[in-house]
């Protein structure tokens, strides 16, 4: 599953971080992944151990914000919610949005032990 | 500077973020350190680090995405076929184990090298790197780089392409879009691909297809080609043909293009430099093969027409007059 990848690619993050803030241990990290990323929260959190173990993350807390899926519609301008697999505006139908919310994949903010 | 998505922080302003007195609104409470960085942030590095390596040989990189078996390579064996003489083509292979599909694509004469990823579900940016040292770019045209056959894990990786050519083919059923629209709503376009078996799978109407597609905001071109019998595939080159000359054009120009969709980044970073009108002509002459035409102006878009080849189409026209949105001028966000 491609969430371990992203899981190596946090822990690495996470290393860097703590060595530019000389930091002994990163005690959590809170995430923002929204529905359209493709990575599944929940898969991030089951790979976390294995990716983070004998690091300086090793025991952190990850905590996810939600990123609700929201479309802008070209057309008649409205803000809606969206379901993933279907992107059209919420108040006049049409299909010609802009996705403003739901793709994110970031790594907002990190705890850190000096 | 752009406090959304931390796009902009580079070393030389990192200490602003970093620094409660600079930015006190950046750092919470309980000695939090605000990061806002993208956790595929050096696999993107190497992509953009890739991209350069392309345009400066103004080589043109599509990224052909799909399940297993939707016939990615059956298409490479076609597209190579036809452009014998006109491009210079190379390709990189994605899969888990076996050379099988580099050596179909070495026996019709091509560069080709296979990336076996062993476990992994999906080539990042380091495979495509590495693969480069093997794959020179001195006069290519194309490069293809086709990705291990997966409708989930590919479509959150960029690789330095240029394109997303996404394939759906008639076997798997209409809805797909619809059932991974992370996947779809990355194409730059689709292909609907084995469409000599259109009249042996009823369930499959491409219309559907089409309308997942939109249903995902995707404006993108959609055809329909068979590599078996040829139909449609005039149209698939006209494409290539027109990429391929708005990639020189982009290099003369200095300029570089990433994906129409990018996962999260692009979301966050389109400022709007979009004037965008869409406009819709669905002509349906009745028959195989489906198109909708790209006007997804970048310039020197020669995008022939080549219609009246195949017998009758079905036309959509999807006219994404996207004026600013396909460039990446590389702004500093």
């Amino acid at each position: 599953m491609h969430e371990l990848s992203v899981c190596q690619a946090l822990v690495d993050q996470l290393a860097d971080l703590a060595r530019r803030e000389a930091a002994q241990r990163v005690t959590a990290a809170v995430l923002r992944v929204g529905p359209m990323s493709g990575i599944v929260p929940d898969l991030l959190l089951h790979a976390f151990p294995f990716a983070s173990a004998e690091t300086v993350a090793d025991g952190a807390e990850l905590r996810f914000e939600h990123a609700p899926v929201r479309v802008a519609c070209r057309r008649c301008g409205a803000e809606t919610d969206a379901e993933p697999g279907r992107l059209v505006c919420g108040a006049c139908g049409d299909w010609q949005t802009r996705l403003v919310s739901g793709d994110e994949l970031l790594l907002v903010s990190v705890e850190l032990e000096r | 500077m752009c406090n959304t998505c931390g796009c902009n922080v580079t070393d030389a302003n990192r200490h602003l973020l970093d620094d409660p007195a600079a930015q006190a609104h950046e750092t919470s409470a309980g000695g939090a350190v605000v990061v806002l960085q993208r956790l595929l942030d050096a696999n993107d590095r190497e992509a953009a680090h890739n991209r350069e390596h392309f345009d400066e040989h103004a080589v043109l990189v599509l990224n052909l995405m799909s399940s297993p078996g939707s016939g990615k390579t059956r298409l490479l064996e076609a597209t190579i076929d036809a452009l014998r003489g006109e491009a210079r083509i190379a390709v990189i292979e994605g899969d888990l184990e076996t050379e099988n599909d580099a050596d179909r694509i070495r026996a019709k004469g091509v560069v080709a090298h296979q990336i076996t990823t062993g476990t992994a579900c999906h080539l990042d940016a380091h495979m495509v790197h590495d693969a480069l040292h093997h794959v020179a770019l001195e006069g290519l045209d194309v490069l293809f780089i086709e990705n291990v056959g997966n409708l989930v894990c590919p479509a959150s990786f960029d690789l330095g392409q240029h394109r997303n050519v996404t394939l759906l083919s008639v076997t798997e059923g209409d809805d797909k879009p619809a059932k991974y629209p992370v996947m779809f709503r990355a194409a730059d376009l689709m292909l609907i691909t084995k469409a000599d078996l259109l009249g042996a799978i009823e369930e499959f109407a491409p219309e559907r297809a089409i309308r997942a597609f939109r249903d995902l905001a995707n404006p993108g071109p959609v055809l329909t080609v068979s590599a078996k019998t040829g139909v449609g595939l005039a149209t698939w080159l006209d494409w290539l043909r027109a990429e391929i000359r708005a990639q020189k054009a982009r290099v003369a120009a200095g300029e570089t293009l990433r994906p129409k969709v990018q996962p999260e980044g692009a979301a966050l970073h389109a400022h709007d430099h979009e004037h965008t009108h869409l406009h819709e002509h669905p002509h349906t002459h009745g028959d195989g093969v489906t198109h909708s035409h790209p006007h997804s102006h970048t310039h020197a878009h020669g995008h022939a027409h080549s219609h009246g080849h195949e017998g009758e189409h079905r036309h959509e026209h999807a006219d994404g007059h996207a004026a600013g949105d396909d460039h990446d001028h590389a702004h500093g966000g």
